[in-house]
């Protein structure tokens, strides 16, 4: 029996998406599976945007805390040591110092803290409320406004705060993130909401709801892939944007990435236990099908460069 | 290709005479097509069609064990190339390589790690599975004195034997015989030696080809040297060669029923740094490996690999569960707090995880509610106040703890009117709805 590759073609493409001003990235953009470019073309590599926030990380553990000392005071200079030290690609901006339970900051005060930023650096800027929706509806349009001219992603919107923060991506000609949660169907809905309000389905970035290794991971690994292929193999339209795996932020909060290893031996080092899971939990999302990355470590995201290095 | 109904009817008696416990040949050949019923039940089907469809119904990719005992890996037998459509079957098995030019004591250190590995991870034991022996001395004594050291310190692990001297090969498997052993180096250049020496140890056989075509053209050598338990090696060593040629043999074996690439895939995936390593031997986990040799085997980096494959390999039809009972977190006193939830698994261990961030020792109540999370539970009226009462009564917790003070999800505030009502004495406290607002919550409630 003679051996043919078994290739396969698909007649639907993910969007590209282009972010930022002077400086641009572009991710997105492929007619095939995750780095199958054997098959299909692979235009753009995942893009990686370092998460930095309003508020010093308290709540980081140590391993990645320790990282930013000194610069995480000031979001200013986090942005700065970002981009120079580190050389981000990219920066997500998360506000979670306007959550009511957290220092329940004002939209004004969002907003000063994006200007600050928006003037320190050059790359792309993603910019992201604290999850609660009715604050996140408040303050995202007021720094959607103060970010125009930058071409950011401003996030996230979910189906019960879109309309508003869709709006004010719009008007200020940003891309959005439409957020659901871990269910293909409520994600295609959000998305079928928003192109419906007139928002172009070329803007919107899918975040299908992250999870971490672990931590059911596989929910966000198998939501992903289905709806690559709904894009890909059945050509919906509504399921072409490219997908966000928002890593950092499920991948240190969870136990694997805290827990000392003179009180779990067999775990062995946090530090090398915890820049891996944040690393392997990128990939794995990449291999399902995210295009950007959110992530917080420097080594794990060097590792994780490296990988679609191999890969592209 | 598996056989239609109407195709397999045309190879029986069509006598229908029922014995087989169908009314007819056809509705038994429909259940043979839904593969619900097994041809043995038809007494007098002829030989030549026994061998069509056994042939026909054979699993695309062919099942062996690797190592004998408890710890043996299963491997093959996948249907399907995304784990939505159903689950992956048999998940991969972890190798760490050990080569005939390292010391005594990196060989003791590495058996250690391997013996060492065994981590429970819920409810489930992960472990390294195989050792790879490795030829790198090109020296057939050496290579042997490894291998016997390694049958006596390590006498239950699986073993594959890597190199392409059948002298080397010959003396290195024979500690192994009987365990099904690996032995892996098998070209076309030396396969007639190398699987007599295979089939002499019970041994399967581990080609090693440079492309797919080269591994079709091998692997049917090998079987036709009368040899059938075989795992693959094509040549893919970067990660970009290895994403292909797994998903083009995946796919050649399901779609195709292609049957020179219907065998398990071995990846070689050693690397200088094993953090990087252990990137590269996740993408063999997702993408369709069954066998990944690794070059390090820290512990940080199995946990997470374990994980991964765990992860990858979880059914996604069935809801993950955890059991239910009132889980203790750290070492709660009669005072600690009482918290409950829904035994979706997920839930669980967010839920348990931010209990432990809080570092306050509490009491976790999980009820079986099928799986379902909080709100979905709720909704399908699994998570009520006479069902919640009902628990924590026969809990026995009453007798555990001092206070009558039951904290429940925000999500289902509405609930705690119903709950206090069933459960007499007790009073209920309405938690965050998210759970990272937990640590908060419990440090302020203890403080
Ligand atoms: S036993 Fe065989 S011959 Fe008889 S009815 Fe069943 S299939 Fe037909």
């Amino acid at each position: 029996m003679a051996f043919a590759e078994p290739k396969e073609a698909f007649p639907g493409q993910v969007v590209p998406v282009t972010i930022g001003s002077e400086i641009q990235e572009t991710f997105g953009g492929e007619n095939t599976l995750p780095f199958h470019k054997f098959e299909g073309s692979v235009p753009n590599r995942p893009l990686i945007a370092y998460e930095i926030q309003d508020v010093p990380p308290e709540d980081w553990p140590e391993t990645v805390r320790k990282v930013y000392e000194g610069v995480s005071d000031d979001p200013v200079k986090w942005a700065r040591y970002c981009e120079d030290e580190l050389k981000a690609r990219s920066i997500a901006l998360r506000l979670v110092g306007t959550h009511p339970d957290s220092k329940n900051l004002s939209a004004d005060d969002a907003a000063t803290v994006v200007k600050g930023v928006l003037d320190a650096v050059k790359v792309p800027i993603i910019i992201m409320g604290s999850n609660h929706v009715e604050k996140d509806a408040e303050v995202l349009p007021r720094v959607a406004e103060v970010a125009k001219g930058r071409n950011c992603i401003i996030g996230k919107a979910q189906e019960k705060n879109y309309k508003t923060i869709a709006a004010a991506a719009m008007a200020n000609d940003h891309k959005l993130i439409a957020m659901s949660e871990l269910d293909i169907n409520l994600s295609k809905q959000l998305n079928i909401l928003l192109t419906q309000m007139g928002f172009s389905r070329e803007k919107i970035i899918t975040d299908p709801m992250c999870s971490a290794l672990g931590y059911g991971l596989e929910y966000t690994y198998s939501v992903m892939e289905r709806i690559r292929l709904a894009a890909l193999a059945q050509n919906d339209e509504v399921m072409q944007p490219p997908m966000l795996g928002d890593v950092g932020m499920y991948v240190w909060k969870i136990k694997e990435t805290q827990a000392p290893e003179d009180v779990l031996p067999e775990w062995g080092s946090l530090e090398e236990r915890g820049i891996l899971w944040e690393a392997m939990t990128a990939t794995s999302l990449m291999l399902a099908g995210a295009e950007l990355l959110i992530m917080r470590h420097p080594r794990a995201v060097e590792y994780t460069e490296r990988f679609i290095d191999e890969l592209m | 290709m598996a056989l239609t109904g109407v195709e397999i009817f045309k190879l029986l008696p069509k006598t229908n005479c029922k014995k087989c416990g169908f009314p007819t040949c056809l509705a038994f050949a429909m259940k043979l097509a839904q593969r619900q019923a097994s041809l043995d039940a038809c007494p007098d089907v002829s030989e030549e069609a026994k061998k069509i469809l056994g042939e026909a119904s054979a699993p695309p990719i062919r099942p062996i064990t690797f190592g004998t005992g408890d710890k043996a890996v299963k491997m093959g037998e996948e249907t399907v190339l995304f784990r939505h459509e159903k689950k992956f079957v048999n998940p991969n098995a972890f190798v760490l390589e050990i080569k005939d030019t390292e010391d005594d004591a990196t060989v003791d250190s590495k058996l250690n790690d391997v013996l060492t590995s065994e981590i429970n991870r819920v409810g489930q034991l992960l472990r390294i599975d195989g050792i790879c022996i490795t030829n790198e001395s090109g020296d057939a004594g050496k290579l042997q004195s490894l291998a016997e050291r390694i049958a006596q310190k390590a006498p239950e692990v699986a073993v594959m034997v890597n190199t392409e001297n059948p002298d080397a090969a010959d003396a290195a498997l024979k500690p192994f015989s009987g365990k099904n052993p690996i032995l892996y180096g098998i070209t076309e250049a030396n396969a007639e030696k190398m699987v007599e020496i295979a089939k002499a140890n019970k041994a399967i056989a581990g080609i090693k080809a440079q492309g797919l075509e080269a591994a079709a053209a091998l692997t049917e050598k090998v079987k036709g040297l009368g040899l059938e338990d075989i795992v693959i090696d094509s040549g893919a060593r970067t990660a970009s060669e290895i994403l292909e040629h797994n998903t083009y043999i995946r796919r050649a074996a399901l779609k195709k029923n292609f049957k020179p690439l219907g065998y398990p895939v071995i990846n070689f995936v050693q690397r200088d740094e094993p953090m990087y390593e252990a990137l590269v031997a996740g993408l063999g986990v997702c993408k369709y490996a069954s066998i990944v040799v690794m070059s390090s085997a820290e512990k940080w980096k199995n946990l997470a690999l374990f994980t991964l494959r765990q992860n990858i390999y979880t059914d996604p039809q069935v809801p993950m569960q955890v059991e239910q009972k009132i889980y203790k977190i750290g070492e709660p006193t009669p005072d600690s707090p009482l918290l409950i939830t829904t035994n979706f698994s997920l839930t669980y261990f967010i839920v348990s995880g931010e209990v432990e961030n809080s570092k306050v020792p509490a009491y976790l109540a999980v009820m079986d509610c099928e799986g379902l999370s909080v709100l979905t539970a709720w909704a399908a009226g699994k998570f009520t106040g006479s069902k919640i009462a009902n628990f924590i009564k026969e809990s026995g917790i009453e007798n555990e703890i001092k206070h009558r003070e039951l904290i429940i999800p925000g999500y289902v505030a509405i609930l705690s009117g119903a709950i206090e009502e069933k459960l007499e004495g007790w009073k209920v406290t309405v938690g965050p709805r998210e759970a990272n607002a937990l640590p908060a919550f419990l440090r302020q409630k203890v403080a």
